[in-house]
């Protein structure tokens, strides 16, 4: 043991693999020491073919190991290659119990008898070595072993009576796989719901309890482990649940003892030591990183490893989180370094108050920035876009019409009616003529909701203006923030579920409200049954009538699709009104007009026909194909035909779907308002383009949560066919394929199971190649409004 | 304008008019025209007309490639089946003023015979195209085949769960309907979609017939649900036939079609052939 080692490295996780292998290209002498047998146990004990995300997308990767998403085996399969080719001097079975000694001179004792010493030491032992386990004194038989508290292989398994403890994403994943593999599996959460988990496993298992793959004991705890069976504690009083095996999946957390003794301090309450900002602990000499450390994602374990030896060297690196932030913001005029551009940018925009430097530097990443010359344009009225623009620089105007235009200073964001309202543009947006251009932060929508899902003071700023702005795209542009600020302090933001009322025939109330996302109908009792009057969409308000002529509520408003309303109080928006004569007539007209189209009493056909297609979701499509079955020929040229354009998968199923009178609504995307298939997508791989296509990039990784999300069952998850020959060989030799017919796509490593879905046609010249290949004018594909109207107008 | 524009009213009967003019102006153009020897396809304005009418046969020929192409661009294949449909139409005045109004038994007359029993097969197409997409409807009622096809699964279970709590009388009525309800077969079947020798309707009625001659009364509820279960699986099969008979028919003519139409093309060929090298 004369060796002086530069760094030791204790753990050969993401974390301490990747500092081992910085080390090692610069020839800084180490050792790494790992208490296995092998490289990085916790990835190695995950389950066998384990898909490994790459999160977050947009952080770049910093270290010599390659990672990317991809299988557990051949993840570690890297590893073991780059230790080999980088020569990392690695120790297995070697687990240490003690670090004495201060920086420059640490002495690291193994449980096998072994020391080593180095002037540095690394602790990258993540957290699951110290797995949480059920305690045998309060849970008898809990030692029998029965339980166990990973799972390698869900094949291990085959109908067995299988208890899974836990409701985080190990224990779901467990749980659905196992169920999956002809298992008869109980899991039991101790909540009345998942909420621990990430969103694709919370509608994994929610799917799979619902289709009575597996079941559910939800409130439950386990109180007793018997030989082949577990008792649990649920509301409903005791019950036992046969068992072959018990798998628990309790988390895990800081081998607290061992990283104290280390010189790890842990501050009141908190789950992880606390480090500096260059990763080092308490104890001088000894740096903490990775999931100990707080950061339990791979990427970033990677990183620090990375980054901590160039610290330790003292030939410290730039963050590779800093370094892509300087590049985005080359394009800002005078920018000079990243701290300090963070720095202005929080000062400057009120909606990043709430977030921390770093937090502020990771959510950069994500945001594009652009400059822009006076008069060019940020977005363009009518275009589809929900992403969300925040003004650093300089200011914008907003030529609302030719006499009336907006002004925008900095700070200020706009295009936040794209985002909560998921339609298009209502205006366009330029940088300021008389200006010297302006520089907007421009925020893709998934970041922007997480924006304001994580900071009240951001949730509070952006309601308050989406109000005021739609008050003033809608009502009227006169309108001044200071006309409305009564009216909005005193506004509050609802939400309705399908089918909830927000106004009811016959109440009193005099509210206006201001539908925000979704839509809504309008209908009134006729004998027994309603008869739908309108389609409001999100943007309109409703219940002026009442408010204007001081009657009682004269039709019912009902959400067809989730919706949110702001709902503004009748005085004071009464005595808005009387102040503002211009005002006064907008909604005056509004009224008079809607009075009048509810006189004509509707025709019943066409009231039912409404109800019908909001009744199966079209109130949130923004472009759905409705067929007429009058016209259908049922000659599937339009499947045929989507399936020829796009790689022999047809994304539309004619026959199916919800049909009433002549009128059928096929089994294909509605490209809903707000998708619910954007909703949980890993790699961000779905997109909306400008003209309104959601669509899937070629990012797809496979998961299945849009299609397990769309509740249209649009999506679906298939490999591709083989290509297929011309059409004249079939059409003269009758060889190969005709159109829209395929060989069955075989699955192969190459070939995955990949969301398939319609896009529009966006690649193609004149429009979705569905419509153009019907025959007889049987397919149309549009949004509810034109639906609606050309069905008024065309009975 | 209603939501869905039908292919005869594409553009506002745009080919309607313009087939339309051009009968007129071929009309007039031949009624003026008066040869010495007579009107027949030798003279200029009858090799004017039996030009155009051979583009357009050609041309409403390509419809059956156009329509399987699918490639990109503006055009819709609903304007083209518009198209066809009218300009088809008016081969009728064309191609017979083309003629003279001169038969025999010779090929020319024959190519001229094959084109209208291929305009009759397509006019049969216009009416059946009008006809029975509504009366589909109608016939499922919002349903699918998919959708009646798996309930009828589940009934054939459920009257085979039935049929053990029953005493065996009732299982030749069972077998009756689980072997002898056939949906589809052979082209007249298909195109006739009778129900009249369907298994589940007999076994139906002949469950009936025994369910009367019942005394227990548990014996009587579980005969009412055998029957009943029959009953609806008569009915359903009885729709479903009704749903391929209507297809076939909506489909059948183009088997006239399009068979005819390469023979009218093959004769065609023959036709031209023969009067510019022999006649």
């Amino acid at each position: 043991m004369s060796e002086i080692y530069e760094i030791a490295i204790v753990g050969s996780g993401p974390a301490g693999a990747s500092a081992a292998a910085r080390a090692a290209q610069l020839g800084v002498s180490h050792i790494l020491l790992e208490r296995t047998d092998h490289l990085s146990d916790t990835i190695f004990k995950y389950q066998r073919g384990k898909y490994v995300m790459a999160t977050p997308d947009n952080l770049p990767l910093q270290s010599d190991l390659r990672f990317e998403a991809d299988t557990r085996e051949n993840i570690l399969g890297w590893w073991d290659d780059g230790m080999e080719q980088f020569g990392v001097n690695v120790k297995f079975n070697a687990e240490v119990t003690s670090i004495e000694g201060e920086k420059g001179d640490f002495t690291i004792s193994t449980a096998a008898g072994d020391s080593f010493k180095a002037r540095h030491v690394i602790l990258g032992i993540g957290l699951q070595g110290n797995l949480r386990q059920l305690d045998a004194s309060s849970i008898p038989g809990a030692d029998n072993g029965l339980t166990e508290y990973q799972l390698d292989d869900p094949a291990d398994y085959w109908d067995k009576d299988i208890v899974v403890i836990g409701a985080g994403d190990a224990a779901i994943e467990n749980a659905v796989a196992l169920a999956q593999n002809d298992n008869r599996v109980t899991i039991v959460n101790r909540k009345r719901e998942f909420a621990r988990a990430k969103a694709g496993n919370i509608s994994l298992i929610l799917t799979a309890i619902k289709d009575e793959l597996l079941e559910c004991a939800y409130n439950a705890s386990p109180v007793k482990v018997n030989d082949n069976s577990m008792v649990l504690k649920t509301p409903e009083g005791e019950r036992v649940v046969p068992a072959d095996r018990v798998i628990a999946r309790l988390g895990a957390i800081a081998p607290r003892g061992f990283v104290e003794a280390a010189g790890g301090v842990f501050e009141d309450g908190a789950d992880y030591p606390r480090v500096n900002e260059i990763y080092e602990s308490d104890r001088p000499g000894v740096f903490i990183i990775g999931a100990l450390a707080g950061y339990p994602l791979i990427k970033h374990c990677m990183n620090q490893g990375y980054e901590v030896v160039h610290t330790i060297i003292g030939d410290p690196v730039e963050s590779i989180v800093r370094q892509e932030l300087a590049k985005k913001f080359t394009v800002i005029p005078g920018y000079d370094d990243v701290q300090s551009m963070l720095e202005r940018i929080k000062a400057a925009v009120p909606l990043f108050q709430g977030l921390t430097l770093l937090q502020l530097g990771e959510f950069m990443l994500d945001a594009d920035i652009h400059f822009r010359k006076p008069g060019e344009t940020f977005m363009e009225k009518d275009e589809a876009g929900d992403s969300l623009f925040v003004i650093h620089e300089g200011s914008v105007e907003i030529p609302v019409t030719p006499e009336k235009v907006f002004h925008l200073d900095q700070g200020a964001f706009f295009g936040e009616m794209g985002l909560i309202m998921g339609r298009r543009r209502t205006a366009t947006v330029m940088a300021d003529r008389s200006g010297q251009g302006a520089v907007c932060i421009e925020i893709p929508r998934t970041a922007a909701l997480k924006l304001i899902a994580s900071s009240p003071q951001a949730k509070k700023v952006m309601d308050d203006t989406a109000i005021l702005r739609q008050l003033q795209t809608f009502l009227s542009p006169e309108l001044t923030a200071d006309d409305l600020r009564e009216v909005i302090d005193a506004a509050t933001p609802k939400s309705y579920s399908r089918g909830e009322a927000l106004i009811e025939e016959g109440d009193e109330g005099d509210s206006l409200y201001v539908i925000r996302s979704g839509s809504c109908t309008v209908s009134r009792k006729v004998g027994n049954s309603d008869v739908v009057l309108a389609y409001v969409p999100a943007g309109q308000f409703v219940g002026e009538m009442a408010l204007l002529y001081h009657q009682t509520r004269s039709a019912t408003v009902r959400a067809n699709v989730p919706s949110e309303a702001v709902e503004l109080d009748g005085a004071l928006f009464r005595s808005l009104l009387d102040a503002n004569p211009k005002l006064r007539a907008i909604v005056d007209a509004k009224a008079r007009e809607r009075a009048e189209e509810n006189q004509k009493q509707g025709d019943d056909d066409i009231s039912r026909k409404i109800e019908f297609l909001t009744s199966v979701g079209l109130g949130e499509a923004t472009n759905a194909i409705v067929i007429d079955e009058d016209l259908c020929v049922r000659c599937d040229y339009c499947e045929k035909a989507c399936a020829d354009t796009h790689d022999g998968v047809s994304r539309l199923d004619r026959a199916s779907g919800p049909t009433y009178a002549n009128l059928h609504v096929p089994i294909s995307c509605r490209h809903c308002e707000q998708p619910h298939c954007m909703a949980d997508c890993p790699p961000n791989a779905l997109q909306r383009d400008p003209d309104g296509a959601v669509y899937v990039n070629e990012t797809c990784i496979g998961c299945g949560n849009c299609a397990r999300n769309c509740p249209y069952d649009a999506i679906s998850m298939s490999a591709l066919p083989a290509p297929k020959g011309g059409l004249f060989s079939w059409l003269l030799f009758g060889g190969g394929f005709g159109p829209g017919e395929a060989a069955k796509p075989k699955k192969s490593k190459e070939n995955k199971e990949m969301s398939r879905k319609c896009d529009l046609c966006r690649d193609i010249d004149g429009g979705p190649n569905c419509v153009k290949a019907c025959p007889t004018g049987a397919v149309i594909r549009m949004g509810p409004e034109d639906l609606f109207k050309r069905i008024r107008e065309g009975a | 304008m209603s939501a869905h524009v039908s292919f005869l009213a594409h553009e506002r009967f745009k080919w309607f008019k313009l087939s339309g003019w051009l009968c007129l102006i071929a009309i007039v153009v031949y009624s003026w025209y008066a040869p010495i020897g007579g009107r027949n396809g030798g003279t200029w304005v009858g090799y004017g007309l039996g030009t155009i009418g051979l583009l357009l046969i050609l041309w409403l020929a390509w419809l059956g490639v156009k329509k399987r192409g699918f490639s990109s661009g503006s055009h819709s294949i609903k304007g083209w089946t518009s198209a066809h449909v009218y300009l088809g139409l008016s081969l009728i005045i064309i191609a017979t003023l083309h003629t003279g109004f001169e038969f025999g038994w010779n090929v020319h007359t024959l190519a001229y015979a094959l084109m209208m029993t291929v305009i009759a097969s397509g006019a049969y197409g216009v009416f059946a195209y009008l006809r029975y997409p509504r009366l589909m409807s109608e016939n499922m009622s919002g349903a699918s085949a998919a959708g009646l096809k798996k309930e009828m699964t589940d009934l054939d279970a459920r009257i085979a769960r039935l049929t053990q709590r029953l005493p065996d009388s009732f299982a030749e009525a069972a077998r009756s309907s689980l072997d002898n309800t056939r949906i589809g077969g052979g082209f007249f079947a298909l195109l006739g979609g009778s129900s009249a020798g369907c298994g589940s309707a007999r076994g139906r009625d002949a469950a009936r017939a025994q369910a009367a001659q019942l005394t227990d009364p548990g014996q009587m509820t579980v005969a009412t649900e055998f029957v009943s279960s029959l009953s609806r699986k008569a009915e359903i099969a009885s729709r479903l036939r009704k749903d391929l008979s209507y297809k076939a028919l909506m489909d059948v003519w183009l088997w006239l079609h399009v068979p005819l139409t390469l023979g009218l093309i093959a004769s065609l060929a023959a036709h031209v052939l023969i009067v510019f090298f022999y006649w």
